[in-house]
């Protein structure tokens, strides 16, 4: 578990004060230290934790005050022979909190409450890219409860050390420095994606990833073999024009930090013209989502 | 708290020398990163952010003070590295010295090893102190003689000359390193050395730079299940087929050579489990080791985390055998450390001659000193303030607590641009060099 300490250790500031250090560390002489961001990341990792879990017992208790109202309001209206028995449990309950029980929203006794009402919690939700939550309170939780309109698909792919999440919602891009080989991992679906077409959702969710390999030439060891890179290059500029499609553009371009510390972000940005807009795409697409993500938070 | 020495409580340290600008206007060129005593503590070596390196020579002892030891001065300046570009990347590659290592003396010539982030060079400083005169076809000022003039014929001799002290690059080690250098350290058996990176560990013959074989690789099949990273590596004092390397999740590994061509797997891993109390946003960060050394005896390593000095029982992995809290006041602050990037600094730590006391730094200026057998510890400052010649240093406190005494430092005055990261040990005696951004402070024993 963790624990705040001093006065103003907020998950949401550190989560943007990390962003900016990698955003940063992008412009540092001597290249991206992978050492450092490394450590940012964790940093983001753990705050991510701290605000989703606070993110959602927010949402709960507005979910729940929400449903309580509703219901509220519906036992005025209806002929009480005509509930179900799901909605007989929630008017119990909300008969309960009617008459005066207290709601004490923050009390992580109510997420046992949840488990009734988690219906709820699924019907409204999307699939969004967060993990069981890692530390101790995984006990506390309902495992694949799910949290919707949640600005976190930038955030999402900071967690790349769970190896559980298998629910992303992301495509990242891996440069590998040494071999000079580029590597698209397709994880789940996409965020917006979720939001329309549920189905796809569902379907996706079956297949944790696949991967495609783009090879640069043949096994390039040695950085000094310019000339298989600038082939390699060209073979990637019309590997990344069959995802021009716009679903991939926006959040799929948002590249996975650690690829992005290991292959050095200028290095991505390629000086051939054809290359550049691409990469430059992608760039900016990113760096999008890390500015909306700072600015939600 | 014992008095201001190390060794045993009797012990006192004085100001001696200070180089380095006096201005407080730092440029970034000037900041010392790494420091170095040779095996016999007659040269002291620095690097700098410039890509220079600075050699201090130890004056004998005169005979007229003899309750001073010899003073420390400019011997060598070279310029070791420049800023390279790497093009296929785009990426800039910096001069910074990272590392310097002395490699034993053979001859009457002095080697050392000097790494930036990608490139490794030796390099033979030596002396000359005589000159040949006397050439049939050359002048003296080196212009040819014209051969018709010469009428006679002579041996030229070798006459004195002013002491001229040249620095040669003699091997560069380049391109075996994609990730960034943190360590080299020179073998015991004084033919072969290695080098890490965030990832990997090569291992290299002196003699040899066109090749050099890759004994550690922890990069993961795919970066994204990256966790951690080579932060530091060291061989073994006296057996040339171990060594340890530290990693930025806490535990140290020690390879054999022996065992296999790639040690990947380990022969032990020193670990110590995390106190879930302590459990933070930014336990990851400062239980990151930021440098490892083994003692002298070989018996035992020192590893530095951002908060701590441990001592590790070679024989004992699973906790270490004492602990020592640097600056345990800094753990509410981690956060403000975090904004300003000061979490980050890696400090190194060094063990004295005989094992038993052991040094690193903080902020403020200050630096501790941990006596293993006396279990004290004491906290002293390098200021311009302090440096008269001779001056004895005074013990300094930080105040935790709510009620600052006299002479104590309240958490909140300490100045964090002031940092002392690398700090050496005079091999033999008691005289220390401490770094501190662009001032390097030699302090001695004191001498009765």
């Amino acid at each position: 578990m963790i624990t705040t300490m001093e006065c103003a250790v907020d998950a949401q500031s550190l989560i943007s004060i990390s962003l900016m250090k990698i955003h940063n560390s992008r412009t540092q002489r001597g290249g991206i230290k992978l050492h450092k961001n490394l450590l940012v990341s964790y940093v983001l990792r753990n705050a991510r934790q701290v605000y989703i879990k606070e993110k959602y017992a927010e949402i709960y208790r507005m979910q729940q005050y929400e449903e309580v109202m509703t219901v509220c309001n519906e036992i005025q209206e209806l002929n009480p022979l005509d509930l179900d028995a799901e909605d007989a449990d929630n008017e119990e309950q909300a008969r309960a909190a009617c008459c005066g029980e207290e709601m004490s929203l923050c009390d992580p006794a109510c997420h046992k409450g949840a488990a009734q009402s988690a219906a709820h919690v699924r019907t409204a939700s999307t699939l969004l890219g967060c993990s069981p939550f890692e530390d101790g309170s995984k006990a506390a939780e309902p495992s694949d409860y799910r949290s919707c309109c949640m600005e976190a698909s930038p955030v999402s792919h900071f967690d790349q050390f769970s190896a559980d999440n298998n629910r992303h919602c992301n495509k990242t891009t891996v440069l590998d420095l040494d071999t000079h080989v580029v590597t698209t991992v397709e994880n789940g679906y996409l965020h917006q994606d979720c939001c329309c077409n549920p189905p796809q959702c569902g379907q996706e969710a079956q297949s944790p990833g696949k991967k495609r390999k783009v090879e640069f030439g043949c096994c390039i060891s040695d950085m000094e073999e310019i000339s298989d890179f600038t082939a390699a290059r060209k073979r990637a500029k019309r590997e990344d024009c069959s995802y021009s499609n716009p679903d991939y553009t926006d959040t799929s371009n948002i590249s996975n930090l650690i690829s992005i510390f290991g292959s050095g972000f200028s290095g991505l940005l390629s000086r051939q013209a054809d290359l550049e807009q691409i990469c430059s795409k992608q760039a900016l697409a990113s760096l999008g989502a890390w500015t909306r993500a700072i600015v939600a938070f | 708290m014992m008095g201001a020495g190390g060794g045993n409580s009797d012990v006192q340290w004085c100001f001696s020398q200070v180089k380095g600008a006096i201005d407080d206007d730092v440029a970034e060129a000037d900041i010392i990163s790494t420091v170095e005593f040779n095996h016999s503590g007659e040269l002291l070596a620095t690097g700098d952010k410039g890509g220079r390196v600075v050699i201090f020579q130890q004056e004998p002892e005169s005979k007229d003070q003899p309750q001073c030891r010899g003073e420390y001065n400019v011997y060598s300046t070279f310029q070791s590295h420049e800023p390279e570009f790497d093009y296929l990347k785009s990426l800039e590659i910096e001069e910074k010295i990272n590392k310097i290592r002395w490699l034993p003396q053979k001859n009457a010539a002095q080697f050392l090893l000097s790494t930036n982030d990608k490139t490794i060079k030796l390099w033979k400083i030596s002396e000359r102190d005589k000159r040949p005169e006397g050439y049939n076809l050359k002048e003296e000022d080196g212009r040819y003689r014209d051969p018709n003039t010469v009428t006679t014929l002579r041996v030229p001799v070798f006459r004195p000359m002013d002491l001229m002290v040249e620095a040669s690059p003699r091997r560069v080690f380049a391109n075996a390193h994609t990730y960034h250098i943190n360590s080299i350290s020179v073998n015991s058996d004084c033919e072969t050395y290695l080098s890490a990176d965030d990832l990997r560990i090569n291992l290299w013959h002196l003699e040899i730079t066109d090749r050099s074989f890759n004994i550690v690789d922890i990069k993961p099949a795919n970066m994204e299940e990256l966790t951690e990273v080579i932060t530091a590596a060291e061989f073994h004092p006296n057996q040339c087929n171990t060594f340890v390397y530290s990693s930025s999740k806490g535990t140290i590994r020690l390879c054999d050579m022996r065992a296999s061509a790639l040690c990947d797997k380990h022969a032990k891993m020193f670990e110590e489990p995390e106190d879930p109390n302590n459990r933070s946003f930014f336990s990851e960060i400062i239980s990151s080791i930021s440098d490892v050394k083994f003692s002298h005896s070989g018996r035992y390593m020192m590893t530095r985390d951002y908060l701590s000095v441990k001592i590790w029982d070679l024989n004992m992995e699973t906790r270490p055998v004492e602990t020592y809290q640097v600056h345990e006041y800094l753990r509410s602050k981690l956060c403000s450390l975090y904004e300003n990037d000061c979490i980050f600094d890696k400090f190194e730590c060094c063990w004295n001659g005989n094992d038993s006391v052991v040094m690193t730094g903080s902020y403020n200026n200050f630096f501790r000193m941990f006596d293993r057998g006396y279990r004290q510890d004491v906290t002293l400052e390098a200021s311009r303030e302090n440096s008269k010649p001779r001056s004895v240093l005074k013990p300094r406190k930080v105040s935790t607590g709510g009620k600052r005494k006299k002479d104590e430092i309240s958490v909140d005055s300490l100045d964090f641009n002031k940092k002392i990261l690398h700090t050496a040990w005079h091999p033999l005696d008691n005289i220390i060099a401490v770094a501190t951004t662009n001032n390097l402070y030699i302090f001695q024993e004191k001498l009765n």
